[in-house]
C-alpha cells in the first residue's frame, strides 16, 4: 500500500513551503561541517546540563539524553491560530465535562455518554463527587497531542489531563536553537515561548482562592523519568520542589518541613499520579505521597493541580466522545478533529477491528508512553496474532484507529537529511483564562518509517516555531 | 528552606570538599613515596597513609590482601566499589546536587555534572594512563571551579549558608586528621626543637603544600617548617583559609545567620569551639601533647556535625 505523507517543509511538488523559505536558504548556505559541529555542541551542552530522562525497566536507572534534532518544525502563524483556538476549545469542554461528571452528570442524563463508560472507569474517583473546585477547573495543565494526516489536516490523537510532561524540552530546545543558531532568529519573527513558567505560576496561583498562595511542585523523586522537568519548573517559577516526605498534614492543613520549622502550603503542582498521592486514601504501599492529603484537599485547604480524577476524561475509551462534549457544553462545532475510533467493547466494532488488524493501530485504553500498542502495518503476522488473542480476551481494554500517515519533517539522520514522522503537543494552561504558548513540543520518530514518537521508544524532539507570515 | 533541600546542599558541598581533601592527601603521599625512604621501606607504607587517615585500610586489605602500589591508588581514587573513594565522593556530591538542582544555579549544576561525567571517563582509562599528579591537580581544579561558580552566581541566602557550612565542617575535620597523621609520620624528630632533619622537613613541607599553606608559612615564619609553627599555623591562625580556626570562625558566623530557634545547640557548640581556639596559645597545645589535643578535638567536630543535623537537616 502506498501512503502519501504531508511534509512540513516541502509541498507535493517538492517546493519549499513559504514559511520554511528563510530556513531553507540558511540551510543551503551553511557548510555541512559547521552544522555537524553545532550538532555535536548541542549534544555536549545537553549532557552537561543533565537534560535527561530515566528509562523505566532499565535496572541501572541510566539517564539518557533525548535526541535533539536541529531542524525546527515550523508552523505558519495563521495556521497556528486555528490550532490554538481548537486546543483551548477542547480543554474548556474537557474541564466542563469533569465538573459535570463529578456533580449533576447532565451529559449522562442527556444520553450522550453511556454511564458505564465513565462511572465504571478505574480513573473515575468517587472521592471527587460533589466536591467544588475553585473556578471549576480540574485540568490546570493539559497537553493535547496532535498529528497531521496525508492532506495536512490536524487530528487530536489524545488528550493528556493527568501530569502531561515534555514542556521542559520545549523550552530547552528553544534555548539551544537560539544559542547555536542566533542568526535564524534574527532573520524572521518566531513567536517567543520563554514566558511559559511565568504563565504556569500565574495559573497555579489563580487556582487558589487565597491571595498570593504558597505554591510547591511535588515530585516522586530524583529517580522519576521526568525529574529533570520537575526541578526545572520549580526553579524557573522560584518555588520549592518537594517530595512526599517533605510534606505533612496537621489539622487538615498541609505543611512543609523547613529549616525554620513548618511552613503552610496552599497549592501543590503534583507530578505524581492519583494512586500515589495519599497512602491513607489510595495505594497504602506508596511511600511517595502524603498521609492525610486527600482529607485536606476535600476540606478545601489545599489545591491540587491537576485535580484528582482527571484521568477519566483523557481515557482512550472516553476520547471518542470529546467532540460531542464540545457540542454539548459549548454549543460550538469542534475546531480540531478526532481520529475515527473503533471501540472494541462494542461487538460490531470489535469484529471490524479483528477483520482489519493489519491496517489499524490498536491501543490499550489505559496505556501511555507508546507501551502496549500495535501498529498494524509495521507489525509481523505473529505480532498481529498475539495481539488478536489479547484483544479477544479483554475487548473493553482496547480501541482501534486507522493508521494515520503522520506528517514528516526533514531531520538529520546518519546519512544526511531525511523525512521523519512527527507529532505536536501544545500545552494548555487553564486558570483565570485559558492560554497556550505558541507551538509546543514536537516529537520525532527517528527510525525510518516509524510512527512512534515517544522518547521511551527512541523518539527525539525538535524546536517548534510559530512563524509570522 | 526545606530541611531535605538543606541537607542535600550541605552534603553536596561536604562530599566535594572531601573529594578535594582526599586528592590533597593522595598528592602528598604519592610525592613522598617517590622520595628515598632512608630504610623506611619501599614507599608503600607512605602510599597506605591516606587509607589509614580515612580509616579505609582494613577495607582495602580485606579486598586486596597485600599492599600494592597500583591497587592502593586505584582503590583510594577511582574504585566505585569503595564508598570512600574520590570517585564515590564525586558521585555522592553529584547525586545530592541532582536532587536540588532547582536550588543551585545552572553554572553550579553544570560544573558538578561535568566533573562527574569526566571522572567516569578517567575511571575508564585508568589512573596510570591519566597520570597521578595530573589527576590530583584536576580534582583540586574542579573543586576550585565549583567554589568559584558558587561564589560568583548563587544568591546569599540560606542555600548559600548550608553549602558553606558543609565545606567548613568537612575541612576542619580534614585539617585535624592530616596534621595528626603527619605528626606521627615525622616520628621522633617531631618534638625536636629545630626539626632539622631532612625527613621531618619533607614531611612538614609536603603537608603545608598539600594544604596550600606553604607560602603562608614562609611569609609568617621565614623559617624551615617545624612542628610548633606548623601546628600553630594550621590550628590557630584565622588568616589561613584551611586552618582549623578559620573553619570554626566561618561555621560560627554562618550558624548565627541561620533562622529559627531550633539551632541553639549547634550555635552554642560552634561558638564554644571558636572561643577555645581564639584564646589558646600553641604552647598550651604542645604542653598537653599535640596528638592528645587533636584526639580530643576531632570528636568535637563530629559532635558539631551531629548538632547541625538534628537542628536543621532533620527538623520539623
Amino acid at each position: 500500500m502506498i501512503r502519501t505523507y504531508f511534509d512540513e517543509m516541502y509541498d507535493a511538488g517538492g517546493q519549499v513551503r513559504p514559511h520554511y523559505r528563510e530556513f531553507a536558504r540558511w540551510l543551503a548556505e551553511t557548510p555541512d561541517e559547521l552544522l555537524a559541529q553545532r550538532r555535536r555542541e548541542a549534544d555536549l551542552l545537553f549532557h552537561r546540563a543533565g537534560i535527561t530522562f530515566t528509562l523505566y525497566g532499565d535496572e541501572q536507572g541510566t539517564e539518557r539524553l533525548i535526541p535533539f534534532d536541529t531542524i525546527p518544525r515550523s508552523i505558519p502563524a495563521s495556521e497556528w491560530r486555528v490550532v490554538e483556538r481548537g486546543c483551548i476549545q477542547r480543554v474548556k469542554a474537557l474541564n466542563m465535562f469533569l465538573a459535570d461528571l463529578y456533580h449533576e452528570q447532565r451529559i449522562i442524563k442527556a444520553g450522550i455518554i453511556p454511564a458505564e463508560q465513565v462511572l465504571a472507569n478505574e480513573q473515575y474517583q468517587l472521592a471527587m463527587q460533589g466536591l467544588d473546585l475553585h473556578r471549576d477547573i480540574y485540568s490546570h495543565i493539559s497537553g493535547v497531542d496532535l498529528v497531521r494526516d496525508g492532506d495536512g489536516t490536524y487530528y487530536v490523537l489524545e488528550d493528556n489531563l493527568r501530569t502531561p510532561s515534555g514542556v521542559s524540552y520545549m523550552l530547552e530546545d528553544r534555548k539551544m536553537m537560539m544559542r547555536l543558531f542566533p542568526e535564524l532568529f534574527a532573520a524572521q519573527r518566531i513567536a517567543p515561548i520563554d514566558h511559559y513558567p511565568n504563565l504556569l505560576l500565574d495559573t497555579l496561583k489563580s487556582s487558589s482562592p487565597i491571595d498570593n498562595p504558597s505554591v510547591v511542585v511535588l515530585t516522586p523523586g530524583r529517580f522519576n523519568s521526568a525529574f529533570f522537568e520537575h526541578a526545572f519548573l520549580a526553579r524557573e517559577m522560584g518555588v520549592e520542589l518537594v517530595e512526599g516526605a517533605d510534606l505533612f498534614v496537621r489539622d487538615d492543613k498541609v505543611f512543609m518541613r523547613t529549616t525554620d520549622g513548618p511552613k503552610a502550603v496552599d497549592v501543590i503542582y503534583r507530578r505524581l499520579d492519583d494512586a500515589f498521592l495519599d497512602p491513607l486514601a489510595f495505594n497504602p504501599e506508596s511511600m511517595l505521597g502524603v498521609p492525610g492529603l486527600l482529607s485536606s484537599y476535600r476540606s478545601g485547604n489545599v489545591v491540587l493541580a491537576n485535580a484528582i480524577g482527571t484521568g477519566v476524561a483523557d481515557d482512550k475509551s472516553v476520547y471518542p466522545f470529546v467532540t460531542d462534549m464540545i457540542r454539548f457544553y459549548l454549543d460550538e462545532e469542534p475546531i480540531l478533529k478526532n481520529v475515527p475510533t473503533w471501540q472494541c467493547r462494542n461487538p460490531s466494532e470489535l469484529s471490524h477491528v479483528l477483520a482489519n488488524l493489519p491496517e489499524l493501530v490498536v491501543k490499550e485504553t489505559q496505556g501511555s508512553g507508546g507501551y502496549g500498542m500495535l501498529v498494524g502495518p509495521a507489525a509481523t503476522a505473529a505480532e498481529i496474532e498475539a495481539f488478536r488473542a489479547r484483544i479477544i480476551a479483554k475487548p473493553h481494554a482496547y480501541i482501534a484507529q486507522p493508521t494515520l500517515s503522520l506528517s514528516t519533517c526533514p531531520t538529520f539522520v546518519e546519512n544526511g537529511i531525511a523525512p521523519r514522522h512527527i507529532d505536536l503537543r501544545p500545552f494548555v494552561l487553564s486558570g483565570r483564562e485559558t492560554r497556550v504558548v505558541p507551538g509546543g513540543l514536537t516529537r520525532v520518530a527517528l527510525r525510518e518509517g516509524s510512527l512512534v514518537v515517544n522518547s521511551s521508544q527512541g523518539g527525539g524532539t525538535k524546536d517548534t516555531w510559530v512563524v509570522e507570515d | 528552606m526545606l530541611s531535605r533541600t538543606a541537607s542535600d546542599l550541605y552534603w553536596m558541598s561536604r562530599y566535594l570538599e572531601r573529594a578535594e581533601n582526599l586528592a590533597r592527601m593522595l598528592d602528598i603521599s604519592y610525592s613522598l613515596s617517590l622520595m628515598p625512604q632512608d630504610g623506611r621501606g619501599d614507599g608503600l607504607h607512605e602510599l597506605a597513609m591516606p587509607l589509614l587517615i580515612t580509616g579505609t585500610l582494613d577495607d582495602y586489605l580485606e579486598r586486596h590482601g597485600e599492599l600494592h602500589a597500583e591497587r592502593l591508588l586505584h582503590f583510594f581514587a577511582l574504585d566505585a566499589a569503595n564508598p570512600a573513594s574520590i570517585y564515590s565522593c564525586l558521585g555522592a556530591a553529584r547525586a545530592s546536587a541532582h536532587a536540588v538542582r532547582g536550588r543551585i544555579t545552572a553554572d553550579m549544576w553544570e560544573n558538578i555534572n561535568a566533573t562527574w561525567l569526566e571522572i567516569r571517563g578517567i575511571a575508564e582509562q585508568g589512573l596510570s594512563r591519566y597520570g597521578m599528579s595530573r589527576f590530583c591537580e584536576w580534582i583540586k581544579e574542579r573543586s576550585h571551579l565549583f567554589r568559584g561558580a558558587s561564589y560568583g552566581t548563587i544568591m546569599r541566602n540560606d542555600a548559600f549558608r548550608f553549602i558553606r557550612l558543609g565545606t567548613f565542617i568537612e575541612r576542619a575535620d580534614n585539617t585535624l586528621r592530616l596534621l595528626d597523621a603527619r605528626y606521627e609520620m615525622a616520628g621522633d624528630q617531631a618534638e625536636a626543637v629545630s626539626d632539622g632533619t631532612a625527613h621531618a622537613y619533607y614531611q612538614w613541607s609536603a603537608l603545608l603544600r598539600a594544604l596550600s599553606s606553604f607560602e603562608a608559612y614562609t611569609e609568617i615564619y621565614r623559617d624551615a617548617p617545624g612542628a610548633r609553627h606548623v601546628a600553630e599555623l594550621l590550628l590557630l591562625r584565622a588568616d589561613v583559609p584551611r586552618s582549623l580556626r578559620a573553619c570554626t570562625e566561618e561555621i560560627d558566623q554562618i550558624l548565627a545567620q541561620l533562622p529559627g530557634a531550633n539551632g541553639r545547640p549547634a550555635q552554642r557548640l560552634a561558638a564554644e569551639m571558636d572561643a577555645r581556639l581564639r584564646y589558646t596559645g600553641i604552647h598550651e597545645i604542645l604542653e598537653e601533647g599535640l596528638h592528645a589535643w587533636l584526639t580530643e578535638f576531632i570528636p568535637l567536630v563530629r559532635q558539631l556535625g551531629n548538632a547541625i543535623h538534628s537542628s536543621y537537616l532533620e527538623a520539623a
